[in-house]
């Protein structure tokens, strides 16, 4: 075969490098073989607890998302009585259970593989998954966990998520599709358990011939009997991944140091409960940025939903500190009936705090909210967008009047410590004139307020660069301005998420950062790699 | 007397796998029975069945009707209501 006949590219849904035999999965059949004993009813529902109860094991093994998602939503609808009904009028004209159960489902399947939305069409997915596991049901055949050898390189043309998640797959091994697309749940669950793969191979032929194959994953690529040279590249490649993978993921678990040492504290932020899926607690210091927004993305949310929300994050943190940060609307985040519309120029307007200043009653929801939730673990109020001492004081009086109101109701509430971000320049500038129990740098904002150039408009983004001599001066002022008053300092903006730019910070004197939860590896990594020291310490 | 509400969905993806399973959970932990619609005029459908909710294939944007009858009818409606209402997030799991 000539090179170009053995290389085929498809899109890479789960990185990581594979070098094994090809093992073709058998293709399921729609028929059973053989005539069935007994009513063909009886026979399907009997095939669809099996499916149930199949399911509901794998459930049991499986905690995280959106693998449990996917489970539960395929264990509800294989439970709804309306299946057997659908399939009832089938069997009435005498269909056995197999082409019962097809009748019922593959309207269906055409229904939702013709739509027009890309998370309807997805479920066509879902919906063959089911398909399959009740007619391997009935035919007696095996769709429990695929056994593959070692470094086997797995071949179909798609692969059913319940099939995949009841599979135990060891390192070394990988999957390759014909169809399948790199968005499919499928690609989350193979990258959630690190499983390289390839989809979308559609010129892969039905019965490749081949001794061994290569996968690289990332590239989406599959090489069929590689030679000599395309070994050793396969070979370097891998090892350089392995490696940096190795350092990332060996940090996610450990304690963030410097290299001298030095403890370094690292949260996440996030913006809802979801964003902590996969996350373990144990490896960071709590949740060091919750933005509210996407809570009030469709119009301002009632205390009680609030609550909830706020209350999920505290369970997760169990016990660590939770900064919560009050609705940062206007400017790039509108929400709708709250923000001011038509303002010239909306990043210098009224948003951040000065818009919650101006809806008193609002914010005192958000407040109360707050000040229940704290109840139930340690919550510390971020306010974002402070420019005057004032403001700070406005806010206090309205967290008074909000736990008096809440103790007139008897409702439990627990002590808050009060903060503010350190985004706008003229507060970072005067940092000891405010009345706050912490502070937390918001470097986005900041840096383009003090570079007076957006980030996101491409002529002039290069010019906020965090590397400017007037950015780093003034990290430092902050730093020891705060620590001249005692205050525990934090960043928490892009700027902690960028392992290039963390020696920036520790050398600014900042000990304490929070960062998208995905960053935690390499964010612990760049701390570790850091020799330096410094005398201004902060947080 | 049967309750009425009607709300938009607002999330991403509208009536897909996670908020269909989180939606009819919600519908039947109630007494009344609850059925949704995607429009005034029916058809209704039950609201406790993932298999009918599944079907709608009601996208994100679209106006979901809810009605319920019997015990707890108005709170029926008003629980469906808050879930779409807040991105089912508070969905039971």
């Amino acid at each position: 075969m000539s090179p170009l006949a053995r290389r085929f590219c498809g899109q890479g849904a789960a990185p990581g490098f594979a070098h094994g035999p090809l093992v073709l999965m058998a293709e399921p059949r729609d028929t059973a073989a053989g005539p069935q004993a007994g009513d063909p009813g009886d026979r399907l529902q009997a095939a669809l607890h099996a499916a149930v109860d199949a399911l509901r094991a794998l459930q049991a093994r499986v905690r995280d998302e959106p693998a449990r998602s996917i489970l539960e939503f395929q264990l509800e609808f294989l439970s709804d009585p309306l299946l057997l009904e659908s399939a009832a009028e089938a069997l009435d004209g005498g269909a056995d259970a197999a082409a019962a159960w097809c009748a019922a489902m593959d309207p269906m399947v055409a229904d939702f593989a013709s739509a027009g939305d890309d998370y309807f069409r997805e479920r066509v997915t879902d919906l063959q998954d089911m398909r399959a596991r009740v007619l391997a049901a009935l035919a007696g055949v095996d769709s429990g966990p695929l056994r593959l050898p070692p470094e086997a390189i797995l071949v179909a043309d798609d692969l059913p998520p319940s099939r995949f998640l009841a599979t135990d797959w060891q390192s070394g091994q990988a999957v390759v599709l014909r169809s399948g697309s790199p968005s499919s749940h499928l690609a989350l669950l193979a990258r959630a358990r690190q499983v390289p793969m390839v989809v979308g191979l559609a010129a892969l032929p039905p019965q490749p011939a081949c001794r061994d194959a290569l996968v690289d994953g990332a590239a989406g690529i599959l090489v069929l009997d590689p030679d000599a040279d395309e070994r050793a590249a396969h070979g370097r490649r891998r090892a350089h991944w392995a490696q940096a993978h190795a350092r990332s993921a060996a940090r996610v678990a450990g304690p963030a140091r410097t290299a001298a040492g030095e403890p370094v504290q690292v949260l996440v932020n996030v913006a809802c409960a979801a964003d902590l899926a996969g996350v373990q607690v144990a490896h960071c210091d709590g949740i060091g940025l919750v933005r509210t927004e996407l809570l009030f993305a469709h119009g301002p949310p009632d205390e009680p939903t609030q609550l909830a929300a706020y209350r999920r994050l505290l369970h997760w943190a169990a016990g660590r500190p939770v900064t919560i940060r009050t609705l940062d609307a206007g400017a790039d985040k509108p929400v709708p009936g709250l923000t001011p519309r038509a303002e010239t120029n909306p990043f210098l307007g009224q948003r951040g705090v000065r818009l919650s200043l101006a809806h008193p009653v609002r914010f005192a929801e958000q407040l109360r909210a707050l000040l229940r939730a704290a109840a139930e673990g340690d919550v510390r109020i971020l306010l974002p967008m402070v420019t005057e001492p004032d403001e700070v004081r406005r806010v206090r009086a309205l967290l008074d009047s909000a736990a008096a109101t809440l103790r007139a109701r008897s409702e439990p509430c627990g002590p808050v410590r009060l903060g503010m971000m350190v985004e706008v320049p003229a507060a970072a500038l005067a940092v000891d004139a405010f009345e706050v129990d912490f502070l937390s740098i918001g470097s986005n904002d900041l840096l383009q307020y003090l570079m007076a150039a957006a980030r996101d408009n491409a002529t002039v983004s290069a010019l906020a660069d965090a590397r400017h001599p007037a950015f780093t001066r003034l990290l430092g002022s902050i730093v020891s301005q705060a620590r001249a008053c005692g205050l525990p300092l934090s960043l928490c903006g892009d700027l902690a998420a960028q392992p290039e730019a963390v020696p920036l910070l520790l050398a600014a004197g900042l000990r304490t950062l929070s960062v998208p939860p995905a960053a935690l590896g390499a964010v612990k990594a760049a701390i570790a790699a850091w020799p330096g020291g410094t005398d201004a310490q902060a947080g | 007397m049967a309750e009425h509400g009607s709300t938009l969905l607002r999330n991403a993806g509208g009536l897909h796998a996670r908020p269909v399973v989180a939606l009819t959970k919600v519908a039947r932990s109630f007494p009344a029975r609850v059925q949704i619609a995607a429009d005034a005029a029916g058809p209704w459908i039950d609201a406790g069945s993932v298999v009918q909710v599944m079907r709608m294939k009601l996208p994100a944007g679209a106006r979901l009707h809810v009605r319920a009858e019997g015990g707890e009818a108005a709170a029926a409606v008003a629980a469906v209501i808050a879930l779409v209402d807040n991105g089912f997030a508070g969905a039971p799991t």
